[in-house]
């Protein structure tokens, strides 16, 4: 089963950022009234595949005076960061690539590992754009690691437990405690957009401003590493609200002839990329936040919300008690 | 020599050539992104200790805040340019002479006492566990924690606030 | 096998490391990059010890999820201070803060 798990981790990990890149790109051309690219393959499913080939082969420039060891490695944590996120996911009954009893609690202490990355990449390019884009991304990311952590403690005050797989068993929550479970549920999809530093959060990487802020100065092959820690972090966090407010791999009916397993990726998965198509579709539909509306948001909305949200949950479960 | 004693050696190695370099680095930048493996590494030993509540604490908190916050300062204040700096002051040979007869102190005591082998095992769900603690025997030292945390939070600001 | 023993002489090791991290270093950053090394060295300790010793309750694990917590207020405070001096004397080398001297 562990086998079988780390298979469809590898396959959703992986392979789903390099999904999601074409998918942004033919959503983002549709909600723009346009086609989006469609020469590579039928209606265009390969383009990202050409679209690494092509950046295989471009050279590989170190700026002029960067510090080469900390500039390498700087992508490679902030993927290695992304796709961890996924090991405490459950797809289907039983499938998980490891059951944690900490488990979204690994998720937030994992996810807090990007912005090192981000702060060193941005350092590391001897490019004063690039230190300011990696300065205002990783006060944005720290700021919003706040209210994410509130909402998962809500989901933990009401079911009991840190384990993900447990948190879908125990679903759906009691109806008395939706008010609680709505709120964290936005509060939630807010900070993981700004943590995934998506529109509309995306100052730090804002290409009119910043050129391309904390990674202008990366070659190919490094920034389709960026690009995986960003997309993956992006499914990582879709996954876990699926997981958290959504019911995981649950679903109102069974489809025919799937048995469980199969019947419980088919609802995971359609509910991951919903969710996904939301974000997407917020992302190409509002401007963009300025860092200190940004950092308001975080510090003065969404803190004291959560936070309020935590002692409202908590007395609700005192109360069923 | 069986997979636990590989891997402690493998995060000792790490926590410990993580440590010289966070001491001894030229570069302050290095000496700080040194901290990752070094934090990293202790966390790893929280996993060997079956201590995964602290575990994902410390690298929430130590790795994810506590890093950033000093690569942060080191960015905002001059030690990121300073590579001609001195970086040592005049102390060295007494600290060598303190620190080496220090841990030549300690480890003569401490590997000659009959520790005796582990008794009993962890409570299996550790977050309970510790929760428990805190809101039962040990609540006093949770609400006094909690208002330093108030307290230096408040402070900080106040310090490092810009005066109009 | 390995047993308490081999833990504290990591933690011994980690400890003497930051101490001299302190005692050598003269900027004030890299000076409080010891003392969390230091702080770390005491929480090994405590896991340690709640592993092999005291497992019930784990009074080990309450001890150090205090010192973390601590040792981020500490650092919270000492980095405000860093920057506060920098602002006001220029230098962040602690021996050149010496305007009390003589």
């Amino acid at each position: 089963m562990v086998v079988l798990a780390a298979v469809v981790f590898t396959f959703l990990a992986v392979g789903g950022p390099l999904f999601l890149v074409l998918a942004e790109r033919k959503i983002s051309a549709w909600i723009q009234a346009r086609v989006g690219p469609k020469h590579v393959g039928p209606h265009g499913l390969l383009q990202t595949v050409a679209d690494t080939l092509k950046l295989l082969y471009k050279e590989n420039i170190v700026p002029h005076r960067a510090d080469v060891v900390l500039f390498s490695v700087a992508p490679i944590l902030v993927a290695v960061a992304a796709l961890l996120d996924f090991v405490v996911i459950p797809f289907a009954p039983g499938w998980v690539v490891r059951d944690l009893n900490v488990g979204i609690l690994y998720f937030a202490a994992v996810s807090s590992l990007t912005v090192i990355g981000i702060l060193t990449g941005g350092w590391a390019s001897n490019n004063k754009y690039s230190l300011l884009g990696g300065l205002r991304s990783a006060a944005q990311m720290v700021s919003y690691e706040l209210p994410l952590g509130f909402s998962l403690l809500v989901v933990a005050t009401l079911t009991g437990t840190l384990s993900t797989v447990r948190i879908v068993e125990a679903q759906p929550y009691p109806a008395v405690a939706y008010p609680c479970v709505v709120v964290a549920a936005l509060v939630f999809l807010v900070a993981a957009t700004a943590e995934a530093n998506r529109i509309p959060f995306d100052l730090p990487e804002a290409e009119a401003e910043l050129v391309a802020g904390y990674f202008s100065e990366y070659t190919p092959m490094r920034f389709a590493l960026f690009q995986l820690g960003e997309y993956g972090s992006l499914l990582a966090s879709s996954a876990l609200f699926t997981t958290l407010f959504l019911g995981g791999w649950k679903g109102p009916f069974a489809f025919p002839g799937l048995g469980p397993v199969g019947n419980g990726l088919v609802w995971f998965l359609g509910k991951t990329y919903a969710v996904v198509f939301f974000l997407m579709w917020v992302r190409w539909t509002y401007p963009r936040f300025r860092i200190d509306q940004l950092l308001n948001i975080s510090w003065k909305l969404l803190l004291p919300v959560s936070m309020v949200n935590l002692l409202v949950a908590g007395l609700l479960v005192v109360g069923i008690r | 020599m069986n997979a636990e004693a590989l891997a402690f050696y493998a995060l000792a190695a790490m926590v410990l050539v993580g440590g010289g370099l966070v001491v001894q680095s030229r570069n302050l930048v290095h000496a700080a992104v040194s901290l990752v493996p070094t934090l990293l590494g202790v966390a790893g030993l929280y996993v060997l200790l079956h201590a995964e509540f602290v575990t994902a604490i410390q690298i929430l908190i130590y790795v994810g805040a506590i890093t950033v916050l000093i690569l942060f300062v080191i960015l905002l204040t001059e030690g990121a340019t300073g590579l001609r700096v001195r970086q040592r002051n005049e102390q060295v040979p007494l600290a060598l002479l303190v620190c080496g007869g220090l841990a030549v102190l300690l480890l003569g005591v401490l590997v000659r006492v009959p520790w005796g082998p582990a008794a009993g095992p962890l409570p299996p769900y550790n977050p309970g566990a510790v929760g428990r603690s805190f809101l039962m025997p040990y609540v006093l030292a949770f609400e006094v924690t909690s208002l330093v945390i108030l307290a230096s939070l408040v402070g900080a600001i106040v310090i490092a606030r810009r005066e109009e | 096998m390995i047993g308490l023993s081999h833990y504290l002489v990591v933690s011994t090791l980690l400890f003497a490391l930051g101490l001299y991290g302190v005692l050598t270093r003269r900027n004030a950053v890299a000076i409080l990059m010891g003392i969390e090394l230091m702080l770390n060295a005491a929480n090994v300790n405590f896991v340690a010890f709640t592993k092999f010793v005291d497992p019930t309750f784990v009074r080990g694990h309450v001890a150090a999820l205090i010192v973390i917590t601590l040792a981020a207020c500490e650092a919270v405070v000492g980095l405000a201070l860093v920057i506060n001096a920098y602002r006001h004397l220029e230098t962040v080398n602690v021996d050149q803060v010496d305007l009390m001297k003589g």
